[in-house]
């Protein structure tokens, strides 16, 4: 199993890597999106997959899955979330202050 | 710290007052205070002369950096104490000079005398020191200083031009010579010059190395061909600094540096061939460029870089003794060394009177263009009488100093001729031809100094002021130098057991037996020899070629004052300037998406090769998860909506899609046994989706055309590349698990000692709280910036 995931994770890391390459501001943000699901079914995969129960000790399995990860992970979404929203906040500026969405001509202001 | 120590440091601890002196003494012009210290210093160190001419040495260590072998250790033997006398008593005689020559009003002194004094205790620093990293300290402050100096009016462009061009070329030798000193210590154990005299092996490979390196430092200080070209450019300094700095102290650190360190490297053809070779080289180049210059200080400037020459020549031709040991006679070689110590004390007097001459015609007559020079023999008699004896003595005539040591000069390089070593044999006869060349310019720039500034027409429309005679006491350091000329010229045995001698004992010390001595005596006269001959002969070509100068002032060479190495200096500042915007500009263009290529494709190349190399790619599928068909069919759907995302041509369908892989990813957790995660995961996918459709109108919609077929191909392979790579990390990583997981700890404490059967939330706020702190924090920030980011509207460009 941890083959056909570790599969799936490097074509969501494909995509993402793909839509940040791109000119386009919305499909840059929608990139780091795709991106961090990558990292977190990463993180969960490197974890392990093997069966286990739910890490709820009331269950009173034999055996648990690996709870750190897990534990990883939710902090991980929170973050991301946060800093996707704060990304898609400033884009909406750029975009109203630049008139442009284009990254190619955002450059700052040019010395020379 | 000793007396000894203060006294070498004093002049930077006056350098800290002047400010102070400046500002509430007005009346009384800065320089007088100044004055005392160097004459103070000069009588002090004058008490030494006793102890070094008996071949003793006085050594006062202070702790600096005990653990890194560097010390502050002052030490006085024949040579040091030479030079020392030399910073201080022209030192003196300078700020004298310079009373008269800055106006109290009109200039900046305090600014002029904190430099001055910066340099004078960094140039005794530099003679004093035993230790080579506390020497190169005080080596790059006299670099500091004299750049300051020639800029010291900065308002004036090529003022600003100069001092760059020194500093750029001093500092460069001085890292050389860090360099070189570091490659002493490793091969010797230790930083104090007395210590590696005798300890180094010749044989060692860093042997040369450190010769080059040291000697690229005592060049490019002491304006060796092809590095002479910042000196004449220091010009546009002040001329008490041209005559301190550029004649008697700064540009003979170099000379001081190779006559100390003779006693390690001397003795090698190396050694031997750079010095004199480079020296005779030079000492040509700068007698042939000075016959070109219009400018009195231009002409000095290079010929104080042909005098350095010579001198550097011929302690490169006395090293030749060392090879030979003590007990032999070597006095045919170590005639070369004397004549150096000679000409070096010589050079000082005449060329500082010659500067101080210099300044003081182009104080009363507003020019130093020997075009409009001409006829103030009679109205500056003073000046003209200095002037005399100083181009007399420079071009080496009798009865001067400089007769003398031209004199030795010629003795050097004739008995040069008959070496027997280092393929002298082949090479020899060059040194005595070019000697002798140099020596007729030397004559002829002389002339040249001379009568196209004293003799001919008085042309009263040429100078822009009344020109009469300077004041009295302007006139005092130039009269004491002259006279030192004369005295040394009449009585050279003054400074022969004083000065000449333990100066020479320090260069060569291994030359002499145990109970030898150097017994120097200088003689006038020393019968009909070859030496004299020369010398008529210099007289003969340098009159005629002076006379026919009208014939050949039209040949282009002449008419070029600027030396041509300028050009290959500027053109080598221009093209690193252009060269290094040209490779900036070629990779920094400003744009994300080349800045990321750049960060992605290295990261696939440097880990993927890394992988490769270490054989770190392995595939065992032991202990893997059973492969199920939920599990399977969903990660088709992620990679589906993946993948549409990626090709979606409206923010509608990549929001859409995006919210598919998020929701998969829930799922995923739910299969996985992820209770906690599927739900933050749902509920978070929710509101992103949410926010992703708030913004839907405020967005701008995807540009109808797509991006052209070669970016959006290197943008595919880019990010192939980075997928293919995280997998095979992802698998190789996974199967090559080298210890047991944390997870029977949780197990088995969650309960024990947190008190929750939930794992993932004992470990968030109990195991590990601070990271839900700091995420809490991160959420805060991001609320706090998002907020701002909307409600804030700073003014417009502009307004």
């Amino acid at each position: 199993m941890e083959i056909i995931i570790s599969i799936v994770v490097g074509i969501l890391f494909t995509v993402g890597t793909y839509l940040i390459l791109s000119k386009n501001m919305t499909r840059i943000i929608i990139g780091t999106g795709v991106l961090s699901h990558g990292v977190h079914l990463l993180l969960l995969t490197m974890g392990g997959l093997k069966k286990g129960a739910a890490p709820l000790l009331g269950q009173e399995a034999p055996f648990y899955t690996d709870p750190l990860p897990q534990a990883l992970i939710l902090t991980a979404i929170v973050i991301s979330f946060g800093v996707t929203s704060f990304f898609l906040v400033l884009a909406y500026r750029t975009y109203k202050v630049h008139g442009t969405d284009d990254m190619e001509k955002l450059r700052g202001i040019d010395h020379d | 710290m000793t007396l000894l120590h203060w006294a070498t440091i004093s002049p930077l601890l006056l350098a800290i007052l002047i400010p102070f002196l400046y500002k509430y003494l007005r009346s009384v012009h800065t320089g007088w205070f100044v004055l005392a210290l160097p004459l103070v210093l000069f009588f002090y160190f004058i008490r030494f002369l006793p102890e070094t001419s008996d071949g003793g040495v006085i050594e006062q260590t202070v702790n600096w950096v005990p653990s890194l072998d560097i010390n502050f250790t002052v030490f006085i033997d024949g040579l040091s104490l030479l030079f020392a006398l030399l910073i201080t008593g022209i030192g003196s005689l300078v700020v004298l000079y310079s009373i008269y020559y800055l106006s109290k009003t009109k200039e900046q002194l305090h600014n002029f005398y904190v430099y001055l004094l910066m340099f004078m205790g960094a140039m005794l620093g530099v003679v004093l020191s035993d230790n080579l990293i506390v020497l190169y300290a005080f080596w790059e402050l006299t670099s500091l200083a004299s750049s300051l100096l020639i800029s010291y009016w900065y308002h004036r462009k090529k003022s600003t031009y100069g001092a760059q061009k020194s500093m750029l070329i001093t500092v460069f030798g001085g890292f050389a010579m860090l360099g070189g000193f570091s490659l002493l210590y490793v091969m010797t154990g230790t930083f104090s010059i007395r210590e590696i005299i005798g300890n180094v092996d010749t044989t060692s490979s860093l042997f040369i190395p450190a010769m080059l390196l040291v000697l690229l430092g005592a060049f490019t200080k002491s304006a060796q061909f092809p590095f002479h070209i910042w000196l004449p450019d220091a010009m546009e300094a002040p001329t008490p600094v041209s005559a301190y700095l550029h004649s008697a102290t700064m540009v003979k650190a170099g000379i001081y540096l190779v006559a100390r360190l003779t006693p390690v490297f001397g003795g090698v053809p190396e050694w031997f061939w750079l010095l004199s070779g480079f020296g005779i080289v030079t000492l040509f180049w700068g007698s042939l460029s000075a016959v070109r210059q219009k400018d009195l200080k231009s002409i000095l400037a290079f010929s104080t870089v042909s005098q350095l020459g010579l001198i550097m020549c011929l302690l490169g031709l006395g090293s030749a003794s060392l090879y030979f040991g003590a007990g032999t006679d070597t006095t045919m070689y170590t005639t070369a060394t004397l004549a150096a110590v000679f000409h070096l004390i010589n050079h000082a007097t005449f060329k500082g009177s010659l500067f101080m001459t210099a300044g003081i015609i182009d104080h009363e007559t507003g020019t130093r263009d020997i075009r409009k020079l001409g006829g103030l023999m009679t109205i500056m008699p003073v000046t003209f009488t200095i002037s005399l004896i100083g181009t007399a003595s420079m071009a080496g005539l009798p009865p001067f100093n400089g007769f003398l040591s031209k004199e030795m000069f010629f003795t050097g390089v004739l008995n040069a001729t008959e070496l027997e070593i280092f393929n002298m044999k082949t090479f020899g006869l060059l040194f005595p031809v070019l000697a002798w060349v140099a020596s007729i310019f030397t004559f002829v720039y002389c002339m040249i100094l001379f009568f196209k500034t004293f003799t001919g027409e008085f042309k009263k429309e040429n100078y822009d002021k009344h020109v009469h005679e300077a004041p009295f006491g302007m006139l005092i350091s130039p009269i004491v130098l002259g006279s030192l000329v004369v005295v040394f010229g009449f009585f050279p045995n003054l400074l022969s057991y004083t000065l000449i001698e333990p100066a020479m004992n320090a260069i060569l010390p291994t030359v002499l037996g145990p109970d030898e001595q150097f017994y120097v005596n200088i003689y006038h006269w020393h019968g009909f020899n070859t030496e004299l001959f020369m010398t008529i002969g210099v007289i003969l070509f340098g009159t005629f070629i002076y006379l026919m100068m009208k014939k050949w002032a039209k040949l282009e060479i002449y008419l070029r004052e600027r030396d041509p190495l300028n050009k290959v200096y500027d053109g080598s500042l221009v093209l690193l300037a252009s060269g290094s915007h040209t490779i900036t500009a070629s990779f920094m263009r400003g744009s994300i998406r080349q800045y990321l290529i750049y960060i992605f494709s290295f990261m696939v190349l440097f880990i993927g090769y890394m992988l490769f190399k270490l054989n770190a790619i392995t595939f065992t599928g032991e202990g893997s998860a059973p492969i199920t068909f939920h599990e399977t069919t969903l990660a088709l759907i992620m990679c589906i909506a993946a993948i549409t995302v990626a090709f979606a041509r409206t923010r509608l369908t990549a929001i859409i899609s995006l919210g598919a892989v998020g929701y998969s990813l829930a799922l995923f957790f739910v299969l996985f046994r992820a209770p906690d995660l599927a739900l933050t995961q749902m509920v978070i996918e929710t509101v992103s989706t949410v926010l992703f459709l708030l913004c839907f109108y405020h967005l701008p919609v995807f540009k109808e055309k797509f991006e052209k077929v070669p970016f959006r191909l290197t943008n595919l392979v880019v990010s192939i590349g980075v997928g293919a790579l995280v997998t095979i990390f992802a698998i190789s990583a996974h199967y090559s698990k080298s210890f047991e997981s944390l997870a029977s700890f949780f197990v088995d404490a969650s309960y024990k000692e947190a008190g929750g059967k939930n794992m993932v939330n004992v470990i968030l706020v109990d195991f590990r709280g601070f990271d839900t702190l700091f995420e809490i924090l991160v959420l805060g920030i991001a609320a706090v910036g998002i907020y701002s980011m909307i409600k804030l509207r700073l003014q417009k460009e502009g307004s």
